[in-house]
């Protein structure tokens, strides 16, 4: 009946349990090589791996112009270059005993396969007839109204008093450390979502800033004109704690307050209810922004732009003591309290349009300071139907900047927001499973079937992207999951927004190919003395059968200082042979059989070698790097296959092919000027990636250097290869133990994390949506296509998006990602994700719906590009006009009523924090000495790095941690994490008494202050005083107390969700590392920036010009 | 003598600036297919192997991308003919095209071999549709520039054959 055959994986079953049909994708950090996978349908696979094996004859490397070295103690006197006669001849014509690498080496499939990259191959269709395409204006499904009916809000709103204690908040797009074996599929029991409660956070009252008593900036009724920020800045306060009430996201929406997720739409008529309930039940930990939102003292040209208190406006409310309740209050009072002439003008226009939602209640930023909330900033619920909302994509994976697209370019231009999409496509996760010898896609512009479509009827649906009208093939009306026949829309494919597909022959330009991978290695002078290649070694032995892969997965290894060297590691001899290559002009392979070998016939032979290695290079003398050409030597090696290429490099690179000068000069480092070679010196490197893109190899650069390595020109390798960067100033192996620890950690994590090979993704959107620009490590090779040679579950991506029609007749649009990629094992999977968001025509609906962090993000990958191209002031100044560009139109289009002061949505309140985070970030700050390779590194990392860590790296989190509790903490795996408030960047936040942890994404600073409790200092960090604590400290004694035990808690979970290893420093007030963690208080001023209110105000008086 | 090499340049300058048009029109094509590559699906589901047809076009991109070297060379060599037969006003109209070469050339990203276009940044939409754009110009000022060699040539011919007409009079005059 069905030809669909369902392959029951090896599920790991946590979600979904279907026994015959999609299972879970196991987890596949570390996958054990050889897990059989049913390929029945890939019969292609199995004379490669014959081919694989095929030993060459050993007698190809006795007579050639290497020579074969046996690696041992005797190699520290291997003779110099010009020594070699022999090595300098050109490798053509002395080899007579060699066929060409490329027809000799072991690559599986034709040439001309090999040559071409797999496309997503698509079968070769039926003709389209034009008269079914497209035709008009749909009966669109989901035209659902979207308002929610009033008791949608009503639980909602009642919610609160049971939700008022006990675990804290889910940590938005962080992702619990439970996000990386799957996030929740619908029905999944999410993280309860509780505010904490008020008096979790009385205890740090004291250290929160001006105390209560402070006086209001504005002189009380000053003026006549009501004061129109009355209703924000009251409920302002516990609003800036609570989680605003668009927050609730997939995880949770759905069980807890079914009425949050539709009751936020700007059609939503009680959506105030709902908010000031959650309001008056969420906690506040310092008294209301009215109170505490004042800055102290105000520079007097500014006094009379402020809005005179809001007590003024009511005084029965004066009289509240309780700040917390008098939220809700003036809204409920609204109705029947005051008439409309004593309203303030946007009060009256509130109002007016009953429903205005919480994202759009205006913030006067300059005079409420408490903005940030006490939890990770979550992710905008786009305002969708609920059936809509649950089937959509997970805001860790696919997240866009609006999350209601505007109706036409021009209302976009007007919003002057960015518009474009983060992915974290490759994401860990446990999805469900399909195998089918079909998969349903449009015939006419190719997606995927997704939970967006229509079904016309039971044989036919309507494509959610280009609206043709498709059939349901026979075979998809069987349903393997309830084993029952005539019901297309209960499959998992229309079920899922993320999927994954186990993928036909059809999809394959070449067999798949087998996991390989090269290791090219420094072992230069330099390199040796930064000891980095004994843990190197140490790390590769340990997870050597942690690699991913299967009986295919081969392994090579390259080391270069001024030649190359080669390590002959085939099946039979008693050592590895290391074979020198001094030509590097004229890179060539002396022995291409017997240079990448397979793991497991030659595991014994790759640990020899890994155990030597150390040792081998420990005398040497040689100063010089041929990188390019051991760089060509390694594309060589693997064009035939494709494969992974970790290069480990820690010097400039300056002989042979891609020799570098050192470009920067270090006095110029702090100049406020512009800076300089941002751009790559060469293009050499670009090139070499591009042939390597083309041969399906990607390259990942390890940099461990203290010295300037030219960043700029030689992360275009791994840039243009969908490779990754990692970069470890001034490793070394006794001097910087963090950098060694956090080296290790990246190793084992880059090591055993998984991979796909030889991937394509695409990203298909509506009919009138285009892409414009792609941002992170890929080559695009078509409009919508990236080439990603390698794809890993830590990449991240962002797409600049335009909009080339007007989306006039459609309610919703959805956007696609594709990614066609061959797993460790040699499937072929397509993974599958589809995102649906509302089109909005009013641009107040627009504002609305912006997602700050994402628009952040995309607006950082923007900056990267403009300061290569133009230049870095060039950047800052188009991000400062980016904040002063919206606020400026959300001032005259979107506020029907002008007030004075600096005004924001509230959905956008923390947008001008984050552009001064960026103003002040390592990537573009000028004025503090930066040095230009962790200057580009940095921008490597805001355009590579997923939203949630790039965040963090944007504004770090700052937590105090001598007063950690368990009230609020979250329980993950019997373990309890204390869950503490996120302090504002502001040393006004840091108290003598007390010891605060600086989470900045890649690293972490700990800071003791000198009056510090006597309790913390011994308790946690296990010293008598504070004079005791010493001077470096990377590590947090493992001591059996509670303090201990709750700080180390929370600094491994914080670890945890993160691929890379942030390292610890403990630092005290005199530690050299303080001006580090100074720098990361973007609130304040230093010498060359603005603080936080100076930047508002400079915003003020743009908006006003 | 004068009038007839500056005919001469004109007769030049117009076969070459036919050529110019070609490379425009070659280059629109390219960009524009460039641009539209998978934009439409039909075709490309039609098509057996996608990946040929896509090596094709990257193979007619790369060509018209090395026209851009010759285009500019041509262009500069016709200029300094005018130069030569002292031809200012048409020399003054072709300046501006020369300086934005000039400038193109020197603002082109870093590249070690000769060349315009990067193509990693080509797909960039921003850059894309400038490079159409700046086709789209190209194409009317040589097409433009190719009448007025046209009208030129054939005025200077004119004049010259006038002359020479009356030359021959006047001789026959004499005689």
């Amino acid at each position: 009946m069905s030809t669909a055959g369902f392959n029951s994986q090896n599920g790991t079953g946590t979600g979904q349990t279907y026994t015959n049909g999609p299972s879970q994708n196991p987890v596949a950090l570390q996958q054990p090589p050889g897990v059989g996978y049913g390929m029945n349908h890939q019969p292609a696979y199995n004379p490669m791996q014959t081919k694989v094996l095929g030993p060459p004859s050993p007698a190809l490397y006795a007579s050639g112009p290497y020579q074969p070295v046996p690696p041992g103690p005797q190699l520290g006197s291997y003779p110099p270059p010009p020594a070699q006669p022999l090595l300098t001849r050109p490798p053509i014509g002395v080899l007579p005993s060699h066929t060409p690498p490329q027809s000799a080496s072991p690559g599986p499939g034709p040439r001309q396969a090999q040559a071409t990259p797999p496309a997503q191959a698509t079968p070769p269709p039926p003709a389209v007839t034009s008269t079914s395409y497209y035709t008009g204006p749909p009966a669109w499904q989901y035209a659902a109204p979207r308002g929610p009916a009033p008791n949608h809000v009503n639980p909602a709103a009642a919610a609160p008093p049971h939700m008022s204690h006990g675990s804290a908040q889910p940590p938005g797009p962080g992702a619990p450390p439970t996000s990386i074996h799957g996030y929740p599929q619908p029905g999944t029991a999410p993280p309860p979502m509780n505010p904490p409660p008020p008096h979790t956070y009385q205890p740090n009252r004291p250290a929160y800033g001006p105390p209560p008593t402070a006086p209001p900036a504005g002189p009380p009724g000053a003026t006549g004109t009501p004061p129109p920020p009355k209703v924000d800045a009251q409920s302002w306060g516990a609003a800036s704690s609570a989680r605003p009430p668009t927050e609730p996201d997939t995880q949770e929406g759905d069980v807890e307050c079914p009425g949050d997720v539709a009751g936020n739409g700007p059609q939503a008529p009680n959506s105030y209810n709902h908010v000031d309930n959650r309001m008056a039940g969420a906690a506040q930990p310092g008294p209301p922004g009215r109170h505490l939102g004042h800055y102290p003292s105000l520079p007097p040209g500014y006094q009379n732009t402020l809005a005179p208190p809001p007590s003024s406006l009511h005084p029965a409310l004066q009289a509240a003591t309780q700040p917390y309740i008098q939220g809700p209050q003036p809204y409920q009072q609204q109705p029947g309290g005051p008439g409309p002439d004593q309203l303030s003008p946007s009060m009256a226009a509130m109002s007016l349009q009953s429903g205005t939602p919480e994202a759009l209640r205006v913030v006067n930023l300059l005079q409420e300071r408490n903005l940030l909330p006490p939890a990770p900033v979550p992710a905008p619920t786009p305002c969708l139907t609920q059936d809509l909302q649950k089937l959509n994509c997970s805001p860790e994976v696919f997240r866009c900047t609006l999350t209601s697209i505007p109706q036409t370019q021009s209302l976009l231009n007007k919003a002057k927001l960015p518009l474009g999409l983060l992915l974290h496509p490759f994401k860990d996760l446990s999805l469900p499973v399909v195998t089918s010898s079909t998969i349903v896609r449009c015939r006419s512009c190719r997606t995927y079937i997704n939970p967006f479509v229509s079904f016309l009827d039971q044989r036919r649906w309507k494509c959610n992207l280009c609206y043709r009208v498709n059939d349901v093939p026979e075979e998809f009306m069987y349903n393997p999951v309830s084993r029952s026949y005539g019901e297309p829309h209960k499959r998992p494919e229309v079920q899922n927004a993320t999927i994954e597909f186990i993928a036909p022959s059809e999809y394959m330009l070449r067999p798949p190919q087998p996991a390989v991978y090269l290791f090219v290695l420094d072992v230069s002078h330099n390199a040796v003395e930064t000891g980095y290649l004994s843990v190197f070694c140490q790390s590769l032995l340990d997870n050597i059968n942690a690699l991913p892969g299967d009986s295919r997965t081969k392994v090579g290894f390259i080391t270069f200082d001024s030649t190359i060297h080669f390590y002959n590691l085939q099946e039979g001899l008693s050592q590895p042979q290391m074979l020198i290559v001094s030509d590097i002009e004229d890179i060539f392979l002396p022995t291409p059989d017997s240079l990448l070998v397979n793991l497991n016939e030659c595991k014994e032979l790759v640990q020899d070698l890994l155990k030597s290695l150390p040792n081998l290079f420990e005398k040497t003398m040689e100063t010089q790097s041929a990188l390019g050409s051991a760089l060509q030597a390694a594309f060589k090696l693997l064009s035939p296959t494709g494969g992974r290429m970790s290069v480990f490099q820690t010097q400039l690179p300056n002989l042979g092919v891609g020799a570098l000068q050192s470009r920067e000069d270090p006095n110029q480092r702090a100049s406020a000027k512009d800076v300089q070679h941002l751009s790559p010196a060469t293009d050499f490197y670009k090139k070499l990636a591009l042939d390597c893109s083309g041969q399906q190899v990607a390259v990942d650069l390890f940099l461990l250097s203290a010295q300037y390595c030219d960043l700029a020109s030689l992360g275009c390798i791994s840039r243009f290869s969908a490779g990754s960067v990692y970069y470890y100033p001034s490793y070394h192996h006794q001097h910087n133990p963090a950098q060694v620890e956090r080296f290790q950690r990246d190793l084992k994590r880059y090591l055993t994390r998984k991979i796909g090979f030889e991937a394509v993704m695409r990203i298909r959107c509506t009919k009138g949506l285009s892409i414009h620009t792609f941002h992170g490590n890929f080559f695009v090779r078509s409009t919508d296509l990236l080439s990603l040679p390698n794809v890993n579950p830590d990449a991240g991506f962002a797409v600049q998006m335009s909009i080339e029609e007007n989306l006039d007749d459609m309610q919703v649009v959805s956007f696609q990602a594709a990614l066609l990629y061959t797993s460790s094992k040699g499937e072929r999977r397509i993974r599958v994700h589809t995102m649906c968001l509302p089109v909005v025509s009013s641009l107040s609906d627009v504002f609305a719906g912006a997602d700050v962090q994402a628009v952040t993000g995309l607006l950082a990958c923007m900056a990267v590009d403009r300061s290569v191209t133009s230049s870095l002031s060039d950047a800052r100044d188009a991000m400062t006009n980016a904040a002063i560009d919206s606020l400026s139109s959300y001032r005259q289009s979107a506020l029907t009523i002008q007030q004075p002061g600096l005004l924001a949505p509230a959905c956008l309140r923390l947008f001008p924090l984050y552009i001064l985070a960026l103003l002040k970030q390592k990537a573009f700050r000028t004025g503090t000495s930066t040095r230009l390779d962790e200057r580009v590194f940095a921008m490597y990392q805001l355009k590579y790095q997923p939203l949630a860590f790039a965040m963090l790296m944007i504004h770090p989190a700052l937590y105090r941690l001598d007063d950690l509790s368990d009230e609020g903490a979250l329980n993950i795996n019997e373990r309890t994490i204390p869950q503490p408030r996120v302090l504002q960047l502001s040393v006004e936040k840091l108290s003598r008494e007390g010891a605060f942890l600086m989470d900045a994404g890649l690293v972490m600073y700990l800071w003791i202050g000198r009056n510090c409790h006597q309790n913390f200092l011994s308790q946690v960090l296990g010293v008598s005083s504070y004079a005791a604590v010493p001077e470096k400290l990377c590590l947090l004694p493992e001591l059996d107390t509670a303090e201990s035990q709750r700080t180390r808690a929370l600094v491994s979970w914080l670890r945890d969700q993160r691929p890379f290893f942030p390292s610890l420093h403990i630092i005290r007030d005199e530690s050299q590392l303080k001006p580090h963690f100074m720098q990361n208080m973007i609130e304040d001023r230093t010498e060359s920036a603005l603080s936080y209110y100076e930047f508002l105000l400079h915003l003020q008086q743009q908006i006003s010009k | 003598m004068a009038f007839t090499f500056a005919a001469f340049c004109y007769m030049l300058a117009l076969l070459l600036t036919a050529a110019l048009i070609f490379f425009a029109i070659w280059h629109i094509i390219a960009f524009d297919e460039l641009k539209t590559d998978y934009k439409n699906p039909i075709d490309q589901c039609n098509t057996l192997n996608p990946t040929i047809e896509k090596v094709k076009k990257i193979k007619r991109v790369k060509i018209a991308i090395k026209l851009v070297l010759p285009e500019y060379l041509i262009h500069f060599f016709f200029c300094v003919m005018f130069l030569c037969a002292a031809e200012w006003l048409t020399l003054v109209l072709n300046l501006p095209l020369l300086a934005y070469h000039v400038w193109r050339y020197t603002s082109r990203p870093v590249m070690s071999c000769p060349g315009l276009y990067d193509p990693t940044t080509i797909m960039n939409a921003d850059i894309l549709a400038y490079c159409q754009k700046e086709g789209w110009c190209k194409l009317a000022f040589y097409l433009l520039s190719f009448f007025y060699y046209l009208y030129g040539y054939t005025a200077f011919s004119a004049i010259c054959l006038t002359l020479k007409i009356m030359q021959y009079l006047e001789n026959i005059h004499t005689f």
